[in-house]
């Protein structure tokens, strides 16, 4: 697939604009896990890097391209893993979360003693 | 026939990846859904990473005879990167992630400069637009990988105080010019024509310097409350680097991926700053708080303090608490006590609720994070516009931690630096408490007027410590009562 300048140009508003309304309608209690998670989908980026290191042709763009794909990989990686480990944590006061039984028998614990 | 295939299916996994990641997001709009969201968008990611390996068919001429080795490199690359940062992030404390955040942006920049290195180095962007947006991609990248390791430290306490000093901006402004001098000059080259003042892969190397010197520069006099505007410019910064250097290698997943991100983190930024009632070149170029110090003498009245038990049993017995949490309760760690404090009152019968400011923390929203991890339900938090109006009708405003963002002069005194931020209105509630770790002022250096008020009275502690006094003065309450 080629993109041409253009293309390129239309892709590149077209993308600003969807990120920007899709953005703008999170919650501000979700920015932080937004934050992490738009920095998780950047991690795309480990897919350039390895076609640049699989075109490396010789030791300087070996190094240089396993250093993209070792930075993208754990951009893409660590930007998962606390993304989902920061909204697991979010819950409504419906959906009675097994981590209150657990404060509440903590609780209740300490009063016995 | 084999590079048809692999190409379509690089093409295609693309396409799914960029769909999954737009779908991801948009379902990251409502906490309701923004669990599965952030699933749907790792589905697109993992689909995409195996079929990046379809390349391998598809690799230039002088590539093939090392393309074993290659793909070694890849898969070892992979695997460390990605097992190391996952291994992080899932043990990482709640409090560190503004550091673990900017660290993995970093990590993209960087990955995003790597990528245009190799292809100056190798010579693969032809032409000039593609060796400018090469260029451009090479800079954001550098500059965001420095300025978020500098950030990353200055989060993680490793940098205590903002570095500030005459002729910083002139300085910066060098650094600047002769960076982008030293671009023409690759772009000169890599066009034809000669190779200026140094061979073409010193200039290359020269320029990813000044772009890595420029970012440590840029971020080094910036302060801590500043940072939620920082994290999320370098953030935008990462978004566009790799969205640029997708163009440069004709992969419209990164440049759709990239520029959604790029435009996610300049809304953010503007967010932002607009909470903390500054400009976005303010943060970047000004210094701030130090060197507008106000008169101690301006603001009548003392501080008066009393006991957490007292004010806790206070609260025990008011029909409406609003909570204010700010950095130093992250400092403390004290949000699972605050929560179980909180069940003491609610049990109680107390309508409780909690009010957060946007730029309260180090991040856009890390107090809402903070809360959840201690099992806040999120219908009980309020964001300031949702529940600012509502302090006027409360008995008791709670401040554990915030300073500036409850500082009433913001409302009231022109000359204040913080004049037209946004602040929640503690001061207008019957009363206010406010955990304080001891008499002082908060980041930007203000006095606060909150302190001083008729219908103020300060615990002074840390926050875990006090909110453990609270709670066992209001079980002493439940205990002798029965």
């Amino acid at each position: 697939m080629t993109v041409n300048d253009f293309t390129g140009l239309y892709i590149f508003m077209l993308a600003a604009f969807a990120g920007w309304v899709i953005i703008g309608n999170v919650p501000a209690i979700l920015h932080t896990p937004l934050m992490s998670g738009s920095n998780f989908v950047h991690g795309i980026v480990v897919v350039g890097g390895i076609f640049a290191l699989l075109n490396a042709t010789n030791a300087l763009e070996q190094a240089v391209g396993f250093t993209a794909v070792l930075l993208g990989a754990g951009n893409a990686a660590g930007g998962y893993a606390v993304t989902v480990r920061m909204l697991a944590m979010f819950k409504s006061s419906d959906a009675k979360p097994q981590h209150h039984k657990h404060a509440r028998a903590h609780a209740h614990h300490l009063k016995k003693a | 026939m084999l590079i048809t295939i692999a190409q379509g299916a690089i093409g295609a996994t693309g396409f799914a990846a960029a769909f999954l990641f737009m779908y991801g997001l948009k379902r990251m709009s409502s906490p309701a859904t923004a669990a599965s969201g952030i699933r749907v968008a790792g589905i697109g990611m993992l689909i995409a990473v195996l079929a990046s390996f379809f390349y391998a068919f598809d690799v230039n001429a002088a590539a093939r005879p090392l393309i074993a080795m290659n793909l070694a490199l890849a898969v070892v690359a992979l695997a460390v990167g990605g097992s190391i940062a996952w291994w992080v992030g899932k043990t990482v404390k709640m409090t560190a992630m503004p550091q673990m955040v900017a660290i993995y942006n970093g990590m993209g920049g960087g990955a995003a400069g790597a990528i245009a290195a190799v292809e100056l180095f190798g010579n693969g962007a032809h032409g000039l637009t593609q060796l400018v947006v090469t260029l451009l991609g090479a800079l954001i990248g550098a500059i965001s990988l420095s300025g978020s390791l500098i950030a990353w430290a200055k989060l993680d306490s490793i940098l205590k105080k903002p570095l500030q000093f005459r002729g910083q901006q002139a300085i910066n402004a060098v650094v600047a010019i002769v960076m982008v001098a030293v671009g023409a000059l690759i772009v000169v080259a890599g066009t034809g024509g000669p190779a200026l003042v140094l061979p073409l892969p010193g200039l290359i190397a020269l320029f990813f310097g000044l772009a890595l010197l420029l970012g440590i520069l840029a971020t080094l006099p910036i302060g801590g409350a500043d940072m939620p505007v920082v994290i999320s410019i370098y953030n935008a910064c990462t978004g566009i680097a790799v969205g640029f250097e997708g163009y440069v290698l004709q992969n419209p997943a990164l440049m759709i991926a990239g520029m959604v991100v790029g435009a996610a983190g300049t809304l953010l930024t503007l967010l932002m700053a607009k909470a903390m009632n500054r400009s976005v070149t303010s943060v970047l170029f000004k210094t701030f708080g130090p060197g507008k110090k106000q008169k101690h003498g301006a603001i009548a009245g003392a501080e008066k303090p009393i006991g957490a038990g007292d004010a806790a049993i206070y609260m025990r017995y008011a029909q409406s608490v609003i909570i204010v949490p700010g950095y130093g309760l992250a400092v403390s760690q004290g949000q699972q006590k605050l929560y179980d404090f909180v069940k003491l009152l609610v049990t109680a019968g107390v309508k409780v609720r909690f009010a957060i400011h946007p730029v309260a923390g180090r991040m856009p929203g890390q107090m809402d994070v903070l809360l959840a991890e201690a099992g806040v339900p999120y219908d009980m938090i309020f964001q300031l516009a949702d529940i600012n109006e509502d302090f006027a009708t409360t008995d008791v405003a709670l401040v554990i931690g915030a300073n500036d963002v409850v500082n009433p002069a913001a409302r009231t005194d022109k000359s204040s630096p913080i004049y037209g931020m946004p602040i929640l209105n503690v001061d207008l509630a019957k009363r206010a408490y406010v955990v304080k770790r001891g008499q002082g002022k908060g980041y930007a250096g203000i006095v606060n007027g909150l302190f001083y008020a008729p219908n103020t009275e300060m615990v002074y502690g840390d926050a875990a410590a006090v909110l453990s006094q609270m709670i066992e003065a209001v079980r002493g309450l439940g205990a002798a009562a029965a």
